[in-house]
C-alpha cells in the first residue's frame, strides 16, 4: 500500500493507525523507503538503527490490543489514563470498532504511538551509539535514556535513526559535523542549517514524521527555517536536559521539529515534564489557552530587525507575514528593546565559557577517543586535539580566554549583568504585546561551503540567541520563499513558561499565513 | 587583539594540541571573535547589574547527597566504555 508521506501529519498518521488503515510497520516501511532514496545525497541520518521493524513490530502490537473486541465490562487502559468502558446497555455492543469511537480512543491511546522519529546524534538513547556528531565520542554508546527519550518510548514512538548536526551543536549548518555536511532538500547545494540540520532535513525531506533537535541559540528554529518546516525551542527547563549531551547548560533545551504547530505541540507535550534529575526542569503550567487572533498583539523591534546585515527577500517576507497577520485580524505593534543590541556579544561569551567547562570531561580516559601522548597529559592533549573539530577547539579557547582571571570581570560577569538586562527589557515588553515577532535567520540557507569565517555564521544567531540568553520560549513557522525558492522563517517569542500561548499564537499565525487565497 | 603566545598559553591551559598552522589560523580567528564579543563592554550594567527579575530562571543546584543505588548496579556498564582497562580499574599512565 502507499501511503503519502507529502501530505501527512503526526494527527493524520495517527488517526490511520489508530483506524487500522495501515500498520505502524507499514508506515516505518514508507520511511525507511525514503531514507534508502534520498539520505545518500541529504546526509542527514547518521545512522538509521537497524531494529526500525522490531520497534514498529511493538507499536502494532499495542495497537492490536487496542482494536481486539472488548468483552463486557472490560476496560481499556492503553497509554494514557481515560477509561473507554461502554455502558453495558449500549446495544451496538462494540460493533462499530474503528469509525464512532475512534476520536475518543485517539484520546486514550498515545499519539505518538507508531509514530517515526529521528533523533539528533546528542540526545542518549539507551545502548545505541552516539557522538553529538564528533570524533571524540568514537565508539561511545549511551548508557542511559534522556528523560526525553524515555518518555517517546513509553509513548510507543519508533526511533528511525540518529541525524547529523555540528559537532557538539555548535555551529549553525552542520558543516562543523565530523561526519560531513547535512544538504538542504530544497536546494542541495545549500547548507540545511544548523546545528539540528539532519533533525530539519529528515522531516522537511519526509524521511522522519518528526523529530527531536537541540537549541542553545537558535539550533532548532534556524535549521526548521532553513528547511521550511516548524521548529520550537521551549521555555528553558520545560524538558529536562538529562541526557542531552551538554553545550551552554544555562542555554540548552531539547526542542521538537515537525511539519505544522499541531504536530511540534504533540511532540512537546510528550516530552516535556520536571525530572528529578535535572534541578532546573520545571512543570509547565498548561491552561487551556484560547488565543483570538483579535486579541493578539504582535511587538516588533524594528530597529533590531533592520540590522544592516539583513537579505532584503527576508525582510520583504516578514513584512509579508506581518501584513498577512494584520489581515487576519491580529495587532502589530513596534516595539523598543535597545538591550538586544548586546545580545549576540552577550551570547558569544556565555556559551563558550559553558560550553569550555562542558567538554572538559572529554579526556580520553573515560570513553570515546582515546590517542597516546608521552605521559597523562600528552593523552589528554592528544586525545583533545584530534578528537574535537576546530570550531570546538575555537570555542573552548574563546571559553577558556573569557573565564580566565585577567579578562574575566571585563567579558564573562559583563555578559551575565547584559543578559539581565536584555532578559529586563524582554519582560517589559511583554507588558503590552502577546508575543514578539522577528525573522528566524537574517538571510535564507547558504551554500555550502560559502562561509569561510566562523564570525559571519556566528551572525546568522542574531535573532535566535535572545530567547535562550532570555530563558524564555521561541518557535520558528514556515513564512514565504525566495525568489529562488528557499524557505524563509517567521519567528515568535512569548514570555518564560507561557509555551502554551506561544503555540496558541503559532497556530493562529499558520492559519494566518498559509490560508489558500 | 590576541597574540600566539596567548592562544598557546590558552591551548595549554584547556588542554588542546594545536599545530603551528592552526595556532596562527586560530590567532586571527579568535582574535576576530573577541574584537566582536568587546562591544558588551559599551553595556551600560552598573556595578550590580540589573535589578533581579522574578520569576528568576532556574539554576542548577545540587541535590542532596542521599538514597543512593547499590554498589556495582552500573560499574560494569561504564567501565566497558572506558578505552583502556585493567580489572574493574580504568587505566591511565601513572601519574606521579
Amino acid at each position: 500500500m502507499s501511503i503519502n508521506l507529502k501530505t501527512l501529519t503526526i494527527q493524520k498518521a495517527h488517526e490511520a493507525l489508530v483506524k487500522g488503515e495501515y500498520s505502524a510497520l507499514q508506515l516505518a516501511e514508507a520511511y525507511l523507503a525514503e531514507i534508502a532514496k534520498k539520505n545518500k545525497e541529504l546526509n542527514a541520518y547518521l545512522e538509521v538503527f537497524d531494529d526500525v521493524r522490531e520497534q514498529a513490530k511493538a507499536a502494532d502490537a499495542k495497537l492490536r490490543a487496542f482494536h481486539s473486541p472488548l468483552s463486557k465490562g472490560e476496560k481499556r487502559t492503553l497509554g494514557a489514563s481515560q477509561d473507554l468502558e461502554r455502558p453495558s446497555s449500549d446495544a451496538k455492543g462494540v460493533q462499530p470498532r474503528y469509525e464512532a469511537a475512534a476520536s475518543a480512543r485517539s484520546g486514550v491511546v498515545s499519539p505518538l504511538l507508531g509514530i517515526p522519529l529521528a533523533v539528533k546524534d546528542n540526545i542518549l538513547i539507551k545502548g545505541r551509539r552516539v557522538g553529538a556528531a564528533s570524533k571524540i565520542l568514537e565508539g561511545y554508546r549511551a548508557s542511559y535514556d534522556a528523560f526525553a527519550i524515555a518518555k517517546l518510548k513509553e509513548a510507543g514512538a519508533v526511533f528511525l535513526g540518529r541525524t547529523n548536526c555540528d559537532e557538539f551543536a555548535m555551529g549553525g549548518s552542520t558543516e562543523n559535523s565530523a561526519y560531513g555536511v547535512t544538504k538542504n532538500p530544497h536546494d542541495a547545494r545549500r547548507v540545511a542549517g544548523g546545528s539540528s540540520g539532519g533533525s530539519a532535513a529528515a522531516v522537511a525531506a519526509d524521511m522522519a514524521l518528526a523529530a527531536l533537535g537541540s537549541d542553545t541559540g537558535g539550533s532548532v528554529r534556524e535549521p526548521a527555517s532553513f528547511c521550511g518546516v516548524v521548529g520550537l525551542k521551549p521555555s528553558y527547563g520545560a524538558v529536562s536536559r538529562s541526557g542531552l549531551i551538554a553545550l551552554g547548560s544555562s542555554l540548552d533545551c531539547i526542542g521538537p521539529i515537525a511539519k505544522t504547530v499541531a504536530d511540534t505541540e504533540i511532540l512537546f507535550d510528550a516530552i516535556r515534564g520536571r525530572d528529578p534529575r535535572d534541578s532546573t526542569s520545571i512543570k509547565l503550567k498548561v491552561k487551556g489557552e484560547k488565543l483570538k487572533v483579535k486579541d493578539m498583539r504582535i511587538g516588533v523591534p524594528k530597529k533590531y530587525v533592520e540590522t544592516e546585515g539583513i537579505d532584503k527577500e527576508v525582510l520583504q517576507d516578514f513584512k509579508t507575514s506581518l501584513e498577512r497577520m494584520r489581515q487576519a485580524g491580529a495587532t502589530v505593534v513596534e516595539i523598543e528593546l535597545p538591550q538586544l543590541r548586546y545580545a549576540l556579544a552577550c551570547y558569544y561569551i556565555i556559551m563558550p565559557a559553558e560550553a569550555s567547562t562542558n567538554l572538559a570531561r572529554y579526556d580520553g580516559v573515560k570513553y570515546g577517543l582515546h590517542r597516546e601522548g608521552a605521559d597523562l597529559l600528552g593523552d589528554y592533549l592528544a586525545t583533545r586535539g584530534e578528537g574535537f573539530g576546530p570550531e570546538v577547539r575555537r570555542r573552548i579557547l574563546i571559553g577558556t580566554y573569557v573565564l580566565s582571571s585577567g579578562y574575566y570581570d571585563a567579558y564573562y560577569r559583563k555578559a551575565e549583568r547584559a543578559r539581565a538586562l536584555i532578559r529586563r527589557d524582554l519582560a517589559d515588553a511583554f507588558r503590552t504585546v502577546e508575543v514578539i515577532a522577528t525573522p528566524t535567520a537574517p538571510t535564507p540557507a547558504w551554500q555550502v561551503g560559502e562561509k569561510k569565517d566562523p564570525l559571519s555564521v556566528y551572525l546568522a544567531d542574531i535573532f535566535t540567541v535572545t530567547a535562550n540568553i532570555a530563558g524564555i520560549p521561541a518557535v520558528s513557522i514556515p513564512g514565504g520563499r525566495s525568489a529562488g525558492g528557499l524557505p524563509l522563517g517567521l519567528q515568535l517569542m512569548a514570555p518564560y513558561g507561557e509555551d502554551a500561548r506561544l503555540l496558541a499564537a503559532a497556530a493562529l499565525a499558520e492559519e494566518a499565513l498559509h490560508k489558500v487565497q | 587583539m590576541v597574540t600566539l603566545e596567548e592562544i598557546e598559553k590558552l591551548a595549554a591551559l584547556a588542554r588542546i594540541e594545536l599545530s603551528d598552522g592552526e595556532k596562527q589560523a586560530f590567532q586571527k580567528d579568535v582574535g576576530a571573535i573577541l574584537e566582536y564579543v568587546s562591544s558588551i563592554k559599551e553595556a551600560s550594567v552598573g556595578a550590580r547589574g540589573a535589578p533581579a527579575l522574578s520569576p528568576a530562571l532556574p539554576v542548577n543546584v545540587m541535590r542532596e547527597d542521599t538514597n543512593p543505588h547499590e554498589s556495582g548496579r552500573y560499574t560494569e556498564t561504564l567501565l566497558r566504555a572506558a578505552p583502556q582497562r585493567e580489572w574493574n580499574y580504568i587505566r591511565v599512565k601513572k601519574v606521579l
